[in-house]
């Protein structure tokens, strides 16, 4: 029976069906629901993982246990477990093991757009990247199938778009596997030097033999038509380019983008006349195809930057352009924002009037560095804002410039934030980190963490302590706010800012989307008291806009947090009494 | 390009429900035996930004996208991104707009402002329009919140498939206890003039 999965949903559709055991992945966008749709399945042992490199590490032990093991991650994720990636890449597996990457060409949801195909490809380990839904489900039961066929760890890319999609499914029945059974083998599984070196030959071997499958193998399709075209493309682009040029053009379709075929390219080159590479991001085939002396057309037309469409490919290969129509007004822009009642907020304002250097972190709360808050200076990666902030106190001081202070959700402190704040006690920094506890991984849409007491399955659990860890790691000063009460948090702030050690504020309030959140009546305006001064508007509360020259609440978006009366001198804003 | 697929465009705003209307749509068009892509829109997007989901159907589909000067519809949740997502539509093709206007932060905060008359300078670009306040008649059928199953509603009027096939794909994609209002705000939509 047919069924619209999307991609993700067809992965998990795909570790059901392939009799997979054990799953363990960190929430990232695009990857999320793979794993959310995984635990759906109790056949299948489900987990989040603190972070990208422990889930993975969690896999392996899975797979030299002898089950089929699983992760998934972004591309991001991907960099936080390269560590262990490329030493399971040495010793191979016992259960399968597959790790779905999720890249995002465009970044609609990350900091950069990276190409995964390059870990593979620095790793050693082979790389399927399905096209649609089917694909998904297919390329993962194929996956492991290649893992124990090869010994190998296999890679499953996808990109926002595959991820994202819904498309037509065939699905059926599970095929459980059985353990296979763990032998000890310190040649094979522990990687000190002696052993790694025999290893590193094993895996040129493995790849040698992976590159002979990638001549033959059904994942690499040849389609002709006219010959006048040839495209070798693979992923999404493949979807692009058959929507583009249709039957004007033959087709590789590379459904294993690393090890890549040499024989199988070079015959499809030898039947078209001019020969295009269609990839996203790096020129990863192509520079494959030129090692080899392939004449093809590449990034010459297309970009290193951001996604390919099926007008881009139809402008530069066929030079035709599609007609539309367009306003002649401007449009403003329409970036995303925290959300009405989000209580970091209050703690943006607050550092705002302290005028602090704030070192941002990974979640929702980099929002923050949006107008009006503007509340943030830097983010570069997971767990980077303590570290950031400690680096830039060492090098400024306090006498210098302003004070640095560290802002990182309860779930970034987990993944890897922790680290950092044990470097900053340790070598007698003096930055103030806030953790901002809104008691969920509010980004990627309420996925469960170590502070929450609650499992992915939903199943009570022990709970991470976040004071006694702060105070655990060697941090003196320790104390607790809630966002909601804005001048409190400006104080304390300030204490902390002037205070000769390291601190630690935590800020406590849950998300306000939560569905236990209980939420107050909305807030209304009172416009004989509004003079029309647009303080309230200074915290960025997309509930409050200008009607008619006063300040007005918006009723349905409003949840009564209160953050914003104390922004009035008037008085205006009020709740229901 | 393929002229026997259809492309429908909903846009929005981030939390209108733009995600559930694009899956309700395509179980609808699924139901009709058609291969089906939607693209959907996930992760940071949602908080309250521009979004835009993609539905195509046809004999067979390949990429997900629409792009400018590709959808046969757009439907849109907002009047503003009616206006930022026109390029997408095909000349002469149809707009089923609520005609609700949720400012955008620079607007809020006095660094832009939201452009007048924009219904009327839709019109004139050429294109079907349908308005409707479909705020008003989402309180109608009991919940502001259904305003997504509104405007599917009227687009169900645009198209030949049965209202029955409607329900149906509703009962799938909405959870049992908001059904039965989901049901109204849909029938509310269909019979809006």
């Amino acid at each position: 029976m047919s069924e619209l999965l999307l991609g993700n949903q067809a992965v998990a559709r795909g570790l059901y069906e392939a009799g997979v055991r054990v799953v363990s992945s960190y929430p990232g966008t695009p990857s999320t629901e793979i794993t959310e749709y995984a635990v759906g399945y109790k056949e299948l042992y489900s987990e989040w993982a603190p972070n990208e490199k422990v889930a993975l590490e969690t896999s392996i032990g899975a797979s030299l246990g002898g089950a089929r093991a699983f992760s998934a991650m972004k591309h991001v994720g991907l960099n936080v477990a390269a560590d262990p990636l490329y030493t399971v890449s040495y010793t191979g597996v016992n259960g399968g093991l597959v790790i779905a990457v999720a890249d995002d060409p465009g970044m609609h949801s990350s900091q950069n757009e990276q190409d995964s195909r390059n870990h593979a490809k620095a790793s050693k380990v082979p790389m399927l990247e399905p096209a649609d839904s089917q694909e998904c489900l297919e390329y993962t039961k194929l996956a492991y199938a290649l893992s124990e066929e090869f010994d190998t760890p296999v890679l499953l890319r996808l990109t926002t778009r595959v991820s994202h999609s819904r498309s037509l499914c065939n699905v059926q029945e599970r095929q459980e596997k059985e353990l296979i059974p763990y032998k000890k083998d310190p040649q094979k599984y522990v990687m000190m030097p002696a052993m790694a070196r025999p290893r590193h030959v094993v895996v040129e071997e493995r790849t040698r033999r992976l590159t002979e499958y990638a001549e033959t193998s059904p994942l690499n399709r040849v389609e002709y038509h006219s010959k006048k075209i040839g495209v070798i493309t693979s992923g999404i682009s493949y979807q692009y380019a058959r929507e583009a040029l249709g039957e004007n053009a033959s087709y590789l379709k590379l459904g294993m983008v690393y090890p890549l075929p040499v024989r199988l390219i070079e015959e499809f080159a030898a039947q078209v006349d001019t020969l295009y590479v269609v990839e996203e991001l790096d020129d990863f085939i192509e520079t494959h195809c030129k090692k080899y002396g392939i004449p093809v057309i590449g990034k010459e037309l297309f970009s290193f930057c951001g996604e390919l469409s099926q007008s881009i490919i139809r402008e530069k290969l066929l030079n035709q352009k599609n007609d539309f129509a367009q306003l002649d007004v401007p449009v403003p822009g329409r970036p995303p924002v925290m959300c009405a009642g989000c209580p970091h907020r209050g703690i943006f304002y607050a550092l705002k009037k302290n005028k602090a250097f704030v070192s941002g972190d990974i979640g929702c709360y980099t929002l923050g560095a949006g107008a009006p808050l503007a509340a943030i200076d830097s983010c570069v990666c997971m767990g980077a804002s303590i570290p950031g902030a400690h680096g830039y106190s060492k090098a400024v001081g306090k006498e210098n410039g302003k004070a640095a202070v560290a802002v990182i959700g309860d779930s970034t402190f987990m993944h890897s934030g922790v680290t950092g704040l044990i470097n900053v006690a340790y070598n007698g920094g003096n930055t103030v980190t806030i953790i901002l506890d809104n008691s969920i991984t509010g980004m990627t849409g309420h996925q469960q963490n170590p502070t929450t007491g609650l499992t992915l399955s939903g199943d009570p659990t022990s709970k991470v302590d976040l004071e006694a860890l702060a105070k655990a790691v060697g941090i003196g000063r320790v104390r607790v706010v809630d966002p909601y009460y804005m001048s409190e948090c400006v104080e304390a702030i300030k204490e902390e800012m002037a205070a000769e050690e390291p601190s630690v504020i935590i800020s406590r309030r849950p998300c306000a989307l939560l569905k236990n959140v209980v939420h107050k009546p909305a807030l209304s305006i009172n416009r004989e008291a509004c003079t029309g001064c647009k303080a309230c508007f200074q915290i960025g509360c997309p509930a409050i806009s200008l009607y008619d020259k006063k300040a007005s609440i918006d009723a349905n978006q409003c949840v009564g947090c209160g953050q914003c009366v104390s922004l009035c001198r008037f008085g205006a804003i009020k709740g229901e009494e | 390009m393929s002229k026997d697929v259809t492309s429908i465009l909903i846009v929005g705003v981030g939390g209108q429900g733009t995600l559930l209307a694009s899956k309700l749509l395509g179980e609808v068009v699924c139901d009709q035996g058609y291969d089906v892509k939607v693209s959907e829109v996930h992760g940071m997007s949602q908080r309250g930004g521009s979004v835009v989901t993609y539905v195509k159907y046809g004999e067979k589909v390949y990429s997900p996208l629409i792009d400018a000067g590709e959808a046969d519809v757009m439907v849109a949740f907002e009047l503003l991104e009616a206006v930022r997502y026109l390029p997408f539509l095909k000349k002469g093709g149809t707009i089923v707009v609520n005609d609700q206007k949720i400012d955008p932060m620079p607007v809020i905060i006095g660094s832009a402002q939201y452009p007048q008359n924009l219904l009327e300078e839709l019109t004139a670009a050429g294109v079907k329009l349908l308005a409707m306040d479909g705020l008003a008649v989402a309180a109608e059928a009991g919940n502001a919140k259904a305003v997504n199953v509104v405007l599917m509603g009227a687009l169900a009027k645009q198209l030949p498939y049965p209202k029955e096939v409607w329900e149906k794909a509703l009962t799938k994609v909405v959870p049992p206890k908001f059904l039965e209002m989901n049901k109204r705000a849909f029938v509310l939509g269909y019979e809006h003039p």
